[in-house]
């Protein structure tokens, strides 16, 4: 820990300095007690969950309900619905930056007709998520037999025009010499991206797979439309398929046991890369 | 080690014309600096002739080979680029081997390459850093050894100096001219910076909107100028003009007489050929400039003198005088007469 000075620079002293802390504790507490509820009611019995008072701490079923939870679920394992979102979320992560890059590069290096008309209907597709053009793609992949498939999860969600936006944006700083360096240098256009354009956006692609993989992990709607069979179910749909319908009961502990699951792997994400997610963000590095 | 030839190049951007028509011979192991003000198009043509800009219209040879449409690396030239274009991600090791890299050099060469260039521009330290960690005369050497391992027929410098502060400019333009003289080859080098042009050049090449106005060894351009505008923009301070018609025994022809400031002589009031008052003086040391209001209206004179001689007092009266030799006359279109 640094030593606050005693002169405190801007530094708050005294009873304010107290009450932000008390306020942002209060916050987090707010934000963190249902996931707490969920941890909790994932660690019990289904007949302590339905008597009240709900438990407020921790019970002694942890590993009854997330192994039962992993290997058989309730209409698929977990393990499986896991491996599915993870699957749809590298795909449409890393599909989406592949393109975006190329395209982006496309966009700022290379002159051809039409250049500016392709940007601008890249960019006019910012204003068609996925909900408004979602009849006409289910069409699409139905036609093409895509359905519960993963292509059908992946392709119909891998172009952004955001992430294109953004490598254009930052393509665009990149000085022009640059380039003419590395075309008296020998290199030619792909050369250049590979060697120098890729790795000079390194942290910007970290800071957008961040993005881009939470995007793709919580995808909700379409994986719901496509996919039917249980065994392409993806996580967050899947949760919401475990809830009963009709006069089923629900096993609320397998069901909180699969949501806290569920997190896991976002939270992973966003920890691990959380460095150069914030470097990517700041600085360009130039 | 290359002969250039530029033939009748010019270039549009558009409907804007920005060179119209240069021709320059460079021998072989020529020095070439080209100079002008900023627009003149000297950037322009020096990208023509590392093939970063297509030539409107005209040819470049290199070797007596036509390159206009040849790509840049094949021209087997060198750039250096005024901001250094340096790769942020590349140590400077890196940075310098990349070109080779690329020309699938074998490995040991380019060691050996590298490591030559390094020595020969005392960057062996720094080999393992990245550009970042370097300072600004450092990237500039950097740059410089990426273009020497090349070992090309030409080397091509754009203002590679403008982002060093003064002292280190000077200390790399002894550097760079001791190495192209070493190495023998070819250089084209832009500047806007006429020191650097006069003390680097073994011809150069001075551009006035779009036009090689003069092309010459510096010292030639330098008491003989074509152009109304060389002699003006080459020399500092700069040449003194005035109306043909106010000074007595102008050739004729002439439009306007320039002179340079160190072959004026200042004179009591009353004598010499023409008459001013003193408006300010600033005193060097080694030599004073003696700034005049000449009487025949809005003309200024700069005075270059020695500065052991008596500093003269503002507003006072004074006559010029200079040698009819070092008259130079200029007609209406600026050409000389």
């Amino acid at each position: 820990m640094a030593r606050i000075p005693d002169e405190g620079m801007v530094e708050k002293r005294g009873i304010g300095h107290y009450f932000t802390h008390v306020g942002l504790i209060i916050g987090v507490l707010v934000i963190f007690f249902p996931i707490w509820l969920a941890f909790v009611a994932s660690t019990v019995t289904q007949s302590d969950i339905i008597s009240p008072p709900m438990p407020l701490w921790p019970g002694d079923q942890f590993l009854t309900n997330y192994s039962k939870a992993l290997t058989s679920g309730i209409n698929a394992p977990v393990a499986l619905m896991l491996m599915n979102s993870l699957i749809m979320a590298m795909g449409i992560a890393l599909g989406k930056i592949l393109i975006s890059l190329l395209s982006a590069f496309a966009i700022v290096y290379f002159k051809f007709p039409g250049r500016r008309l392709f940007f601008w209907l890249i960019f006019l597709t910012l204003m068609l998520p996925v909900e408004v053009r979602i009849v006409p793609t289910y069409e699409v992949v139905a036609g093409f037999g895509m359905l519960n498939s993963y292509s059908g999860l992946i392709f119909p969600l891998i172009a952004s025009a955001t992430a294109t936006f953004l490598f254009r944006q930052f393509f665009m700083t990149v000085p022009d010499e640059l380039a003419e360096a590395a075309r008296v240098d020998g290199a030619r256009p792909m050369r250049f991206f590979w060697d120098i354009l890729l790795p000079m956006s390194r942290t910007n692609i970290a800071a957008l797979f961040v993005i881009l993989f939470i995007y793709g992990w919580n995808q909700y709607l379409w994986p719901l439309l496509i996919t039917t069979d249980p065994s392409m179910n993806t996580i967050v749909m899947g949760i919401k398929q475990m809830f009963p319908s009709g006069d089923d009961y629900a096993d609320w502990p397998v069901i909180m046991a699969t949501s806290i699951l569920a997190m896991l792997p976002p939270v992973i994400v966003v920890v691990s890369m959380q460095r150069l997610f914030i470097r990517g963000l700041v600085d360009s590095e130039k | 080690m290359a002969t250039i030839k530029l033939d009748n190049i010019k270039k549009s951007f558009g409907k804007t014309d920005v060179i119209h028509g240069v021709n320059i011979d460079i021998e072989d192991g020529e020095f070439i600096v080209i100079v002008g003000p900023s627009g003149c198009g000297k950037s322009t043509l020096l990208r023509m002739v590392a093939g970063l800009e297509t030539v409107t219209s005209g040819e470049i040879l290199i070797d007596g080979a036509q390159v206009n449409g040849v790509e840049p690396m094949d021209r087997d030239i060198a750039m250096v680029f005024q901001n250094y274009a340096l790769y942020p991600h590349m140590s400077v090791e890196e940075n310098m081997a990349y070109g080779l890299k690329i020309a699938k050099t074998p490995k040991a060469e380019i060691t050996e390459r590298v490591a030559e260039a390094a020595r020969m521009l005392q960057l062996e330290p720094y080999l393992k850093r990245k550009p970042r960690e370097l300072s600004g005369g450092q990237r500039q050497r950097v740059a410089m050894g990426r273009a020497i391992v090349r070992k090309p027929k030409v080397f091509l410098f754009d203002e590679p100096l403008s982002n060093l502060d003064a002292k280190l400019r000077v200390q790399m333009r002894l550097e760079i001219k001791e190495l192209q003289s070493r190495l023998g080859i070819t250089a084209l080098y832009v500047t806007h910076d006429q020191v650097e042009a006069m003390t680097l050049a073994d011809r150069m090449v001075v551009m006035n909107g779009g036009v090689a106005d003069q092309i010459g060894a510096p010292l030639e351009v330098y008491s003989n100028p074509q152009t109304e505008f060389v002699a003006g923009f080459i020399g500092s301070p700069a040449t003194n003009f005035i109306d043909a018609a106010l000074v007595p025994d102008a050739p004729k022809g002439a439009s306007k007489i320039g002179i340079r400031p160190e072959h004026i002589t200042l004179l009591p009031s009353g004598q010499g050929k023409l008459s001013g008052n003193v408006v300010f003086t600033e005193a060097l040391g080694a030599e004073t400039l003696v700034h005049l209001r000449m009487d025949s209206g809005t003309e200024t004179f700069t005075v270059r003198q020695d500065g052991a001689m008596a500093l003269p007092v503002a507003g006072d009266p004074v006559g010029v005088d200079w040698g009819a030799d070092d008259e130079m006359a200029f007609n209406d279109k600026g050409r000389r007469v």
